[in-house]
């Protein structure tokens, strides 16, 4: 992004916050970046002749005299197949030490797809872990995120489930990513020979935290690409939503602006939509699937950036640590999968959805004997069972560990049905109990 | 002249313009950025600086940027065509656009110019009119969609002529009017009408008197809602908010349907696309699709639409009920319209209200909602719009802005709920908290005593009350432990169970079970109440649940079997003979 010949160079900045300059300029666009003082900027505001820009790497060091050019348009993304198997920061630039991509310039945060255009989710997207397959069924061009305190191992279990997914390109979005995580999604990706299908745009913490915003549009217009241009199936990865959604308020608290709930800006909502709602299947077999980590506090779900997050995605998977096995599982309770009706017993056995209601059924009512114990109260036979079916339930189903297909996930399920419960206590329709039951 | 301007200040989507003439409140205008108008609404003036919405990204909007002013508010376009149509906020037909992406400034007209239509002219030469009043009908699908009077004319009008029967477009003049000073009028199938404002082209709007069924238990029987109604839906997610709405939907008893999808969902939007057309209404054996119109404006759209899209939506429900003809209006979710509100309130810098919602929230909501109702036309036919909308309360607390001020305005509340959601207990709806106040008019009571069962609305607070009972008895247990307390409080617990499972829960993906007509409710609270009125014998409360389980049991098979089928007979059988081995 050189600067053009004959462009206007301003000398003097009228205001400076941590994270916005003003200058007096004319003929300036919305949304058009500028350089200020060799860093990049982004047009949010104008009044008058008094222009408010965003500074992506922070205003550390600006002085009222910096040099700001305008450039005359808004952040873009070259596009092309250029881009696989490469690394690049938040502005699309290459970290990897590779050559600039050559290609079609897009603006990135592009328009929407017309709904009309849409087409139904339909096509399974295995991952090999029961608490997705089973439990919570992923579709293509479903968006979810998983919902997890920060010392779950999100990035381990979404790299598993990126490497695992059978689809053409995985992008991973990293905002806030610590070095060692990037490394880790790097030696993984390099690990399992997929470099070539990976692209990734990464903002770590050592980044100044306003760049972050940039980093999902930039994905996603990459994504856009592959899938709409070259037909093909996209799975995004984006982690951390939370990180991204506090450098959001920062920018609004900067620019003065009113907070709603949690100091969150009331924007919010619009904000996470206008990413998440990029998740489409396109009638033309191309897809964009979006997975994305966002970190909790403590479990709270009715904080404003995860329940914002529910009302906006298909679902969410929740990680927790299970006490009886130690394991992390994906808790039956409260994620879900808002599309699984969509491919269970259509691209699935017949018998998976009600394998899987009995398998939460049980598991629930090992929860109430667990509460039933904790209170001093007597355990009935039953209770017992359903105790020591929780604990190889939770074991051989929902940990996080587990990579098995589908047809070996119900045939588990069955086993354990057939290990502690009368074929009545699991309430499975007859026709199937028929023909799959297990042991007694 | 038109008055026109040019920008001088952008935050976002909402844009300063300093104006060369008059300019009215919500009146619309064309901002032209590199050739491209981009349509933007007056929220605000002040001196000769008006502050405009824009509907569009305002990406590359320049200051010194040339804006024209429209003279007119947002309108609709009201003619035949509207039903099977789907449209964005502002009226735009999205099945006619042709790329995979929405463009900015692009423009599509709502209705079909070509189509003809088999048109029956109504009223004679030397008839005297008024605005609303029907000049002839077109078949709309099974429906008849009147042609009328435009709803802006003012005064009477003679006809002058009207057209003979034929097959004719929507742009043919059918009729040639009079005013009062001579000059003619000519009225062709399509008129305009601006959004906001409200269509009262009707002698009278009565209190509703009948209810509107909608094959949901949990509604229909416990808290109905009145044809011309209001109720509200607000839930946490994933407590089935989408599926309530869908069920009711496909089942409302209604002529009309519009469901505005207010920045939510793609996907679910695609969902109604997908299924609508090939499911059948059960009232009149039709395909679903050809009573239903969607306003589609979802979550990634612009942020001002959506506001437009649930103003877009009532106006189209009030002119089908204009041609005497019952409308449905659903809205998922007005909280986000609530939250656009909100948006540019705050990019205006207006001082906050309560989770710096805009304090005028309330009066928003409460005058929206008063635009539905059952109203008697002038030529004393009824017509209605029913309007059910879900709210989305932050975090699942009832206790916030949207939902406080939406429990004011509508007269019936769905309360879903986390606890019930979690339990699998759908429809997720809340028995006890929940309410509608058409159970205390006397004219719906009256209806109900006449059309269901006398003495019907009785039952259904005695079926309340033994759910309340049930969960004091919970409570009871919970504390005192199973052994702790008398059997009688597992029965009473276990009553309760039973109207819950029996009869409050269904399966909205069961063929049978979806949909329950209001005389099958009737046998099934009957059977239910009857069962709960016995008084039983117990040993210890093990044997207790075990027969209440078995109970609950078959009258869920029940809920599966066909009515009045041979399976259904033998359950319903089978339940009695239980009852009476321990019961009297």
């Amino acid at each position: 992004m050189a600067t053009k010949a004959y462009q206007r160079i301003y000398t003097r900045l009228e205001a400076i916050t941590k994270a916005t300059v003003s200058l007096k300029a004319k003929g300036v666009a919305n949304d058009e970046l500028a350089v200020v003082g060799g860093r990049l900027a982004q047009v949010v505001k104008t009044r008058g002749d008094l222009v408010t820009l965003q500074v992506f790497s922070g205003t550390e060091g600006i002085p009222t005299n910096a040099e700001i050019t305008f450039l005359g348009q808004p952040p873009v993304l070259k596009v092309s197949d250029q881009l696989s198997g490469r690394f690049f920061n938040a502005y699309g630039h290459p970290i990897d030490g590779g050559p600039e991509v050559e290609g079609e310039v897009r603006e990135i945060g592009g328009p929407s797809v017309n709904p009309y255009k849409r087409r139904q989710p339909s096509e399974l997207i295995p991952t090999g872990i029961a608490g997705i397959d089973l439990n919570n069924t992923i579709v293509s061009g479903q968006k979810i995120p998983f919902f997890a305190d920060p010392d779950q191992p999100y990035n381990q279990v979404m790299a598993d489930v990126a490497l695992r997914a059978d689809v053409d390109k995985i992008i991973l979005g990293g905002m806030g990513l610590s070095n060692d995580d990037y490394l880790f999604f790097r030696h993984a990706f390099e690990d399992a020979g997929a470099i070539d299908r990976i692209i990734c745009f990464v903002n770590t913490t050592e980044d100044p935290p306003v760049e972050r915003l940039l980093v999902p549009d930039m994905a996603l217009t990459a994504a856009e690409y592959f899938a709409v241009d070259k037909n093909e199936k996209v799975l995004v990865l984006l982690t951390d939503m939370t990180l991204y959604a506090d450098a959001l308020s920062i920018v609004s608290n900067r620019m003065d602006q009113i907070p709603s709930k949690d100091s969150m800006p009331g924007s919010l909502y619009s904000d996470l939509a206008k990413i998440y709602e990029k998740a489409v299947q396109l009638p033309t077999d191309g897809s964009i699937t979006i997975i994305a980590v966002t970190t909790l506090n403590d479990g709270d779900i009715t904080h404003a950036i995860p329940d914002n997050t529910g009302y906006i995605t298909e679902g969410q998977l929740f990680l927790r640590t299970d006490s009886d096995s130690g394991k992390v599982i994906i808790d039956p309770f409260r994620s879900l999968s808002r599309l699984k009706q969509r491919v269970q017993n259509i691209k699935t056995r017949e018998d998976h959805s009600q394998v899987m209601n009995a398998g939460v059924r049980l598991y629930a009512d090992a929860q109430n004997a667990k509460t039933k114990l904790e209170n001093g109260f007597d355990l009935s036979d039953y209770d017992h069972r359903c105790l020591q079916y929780a604990k190889e339930y939770a074991t051989r189903l929902l940990s996080i560990d587990v990579n098995i297909s589908i047809n070996e996930m119900l045939d588990t399920a069955w086993e354990l049905f057939g290990k502690y419960f009368t074929k009545a206590e699991t309430g499975i329709k007859q026709s199937l109990i028929d023909k799959y039951w297990k042991g007694r | 002249m038109k008055t026109t301007g040019k920008v001088t200040g952008i935050v976002s989507n909402l844009v300063t313009v300093q104006v060369d003439g008059p300019v009215a409140e919500n009146e619309l205008c064309h901002i032209t950025v590199d050739g491209t108008p981009l349509l933007a609404e007056v929220i605000k003036v002040n001196g000769d600086k008006a502050s405009v919405q824009v509907f569009e990204s305002t990406r590359g909007l320049k200051n010194g940027d040339p804006v024209e002013f429209l003279g007119r508010m947002l309108e609709v376009t009201l003619g035949p065509g509207l039903l099977s149509s789907v449209y964005d906020g502002l009226q735009n037909n999205l099945s006619t656009m042709e790329s995979v992406f929405l463009k900015r400034g692009e423009y599509t007209d709502p209705l079909d110019h070509e189509k003809t239509w088999e048109f029956i002219p109504i009223v004679f030469p030397g008839d005297t009119v008024v605005a609303g009043d029907w000049l002839g009908e077109v078949k709309e699908g099974w429906l008849p969609h009147k042609i009328m009077v435009p709803f802006s004319f003012k005064g009477e009008f003679k006809v002058k002529k009207i057209i003979p029967a034929g097959n004719y477009n929507i742009d043919m003049i059918i009729a040639t009017l009079t005013d009062e000073a001579g000059e003619s009028r000519y009225i062709t199938m399509t008129q305009k009408w601006p959004v906001k404002v409200a269509i009262k082209n009707y002698r009278e709007k009565p209190r509703p008197r009948k209810i509107m069924e909608t094959g949901v238990r949990c509604i229909d029987s416990f808290n109905p809602i009145a044809e011309g109604g209001t109720g509200f839906i607000p839930g946490p997610f994933g407590c089935g908010k989408t599926v309530l709405q869908h069920a009711i939907a496909k089942q409302g008893e209604a002529d009309v349907i519009v469901m505005a999808a207010c920045g939510e969902r793609a996907n679910e939007v695609v969902e109604i696309f997908t299924e609508f057309p090939e499911l059948i209404d059960p009232h009149t054996g039709r395909r679903l699709m050809e009573r239903t119109t969607i306003i589609c404006n979802t979550s990634n759209m612009p942020v001002a639409a959506r506001e437009a899209s649930v103003y877009t939506a009532m106006t189209i429900c009030e002119y089908y009920r204009a041609m005497g003809l019952k409308c449905l209006l659903l809205a998922d979710s007005t909280s986000r319209w609530a939250q656009a509100l909100r948006e540019m309130s705050n990019r205006m810098e207006e001082l906050p209200g309560a989770d710096a919602f805009p304090v005028d929230l309330s009066a928003i909501i409460s005058n929206f909602y008063s635009r539905a109702g059952m109203v008697v036309l002038n030529n004393g036919q009824t017509g209605a719009v029913t309007f059910i909308g879900t709210v989305s309360p932050a975090g699942g607390n009832l206790k916030e802005p949207v939902t406080e001020s939406t429990k004011k305005a509508a007269r019936c509340f769905y309360g879903l709920e986390q606890n019930r959601a979690d339990q699998k207990r759908y429809p997720a709806v809340n028995p006890i908290e929940s309410y509608s106040k058409y159970l205390e008019y006397p004219e719906i009571i009256s209806w109900l005593d006449e059309n269901v069962k006398h003495g019907w609305v009785a039952d259904v607070l005695k079926a309340k009350n033994t759910l309340r009972r049930g969960r004091e008895a919970y409570e009871q247990i919970n504390i005192l432990g199973d052994d702790g307390v008398p059997i009688s409080y597992h029965v009473s617990f276990w009553k309760s169970e039973l109207i819950d499972f029996a009869f409050l829960q269904q399966d909205a993906f069961d063929s049978v079970d979806a949909l329950c007509p209001i005389e099958r409710q009737k046998y099934m609270l009957d059977l239910t109440l009857e069962l709960c009125d016995m008084e039983y014998q117990f040993d210890d409360f093990e044997k207790c649940r075990d027969f209440f389980k078995e109970l609950i049991n078959d009258l869920r098979q029940m809920n599966y079997s066909k009515f009045h089928g041979k399976a259904f007979e033998e359950y319903a059988a089978k339940t009695r003979k239980l009852a009476r081995e321990y019961g009297n």
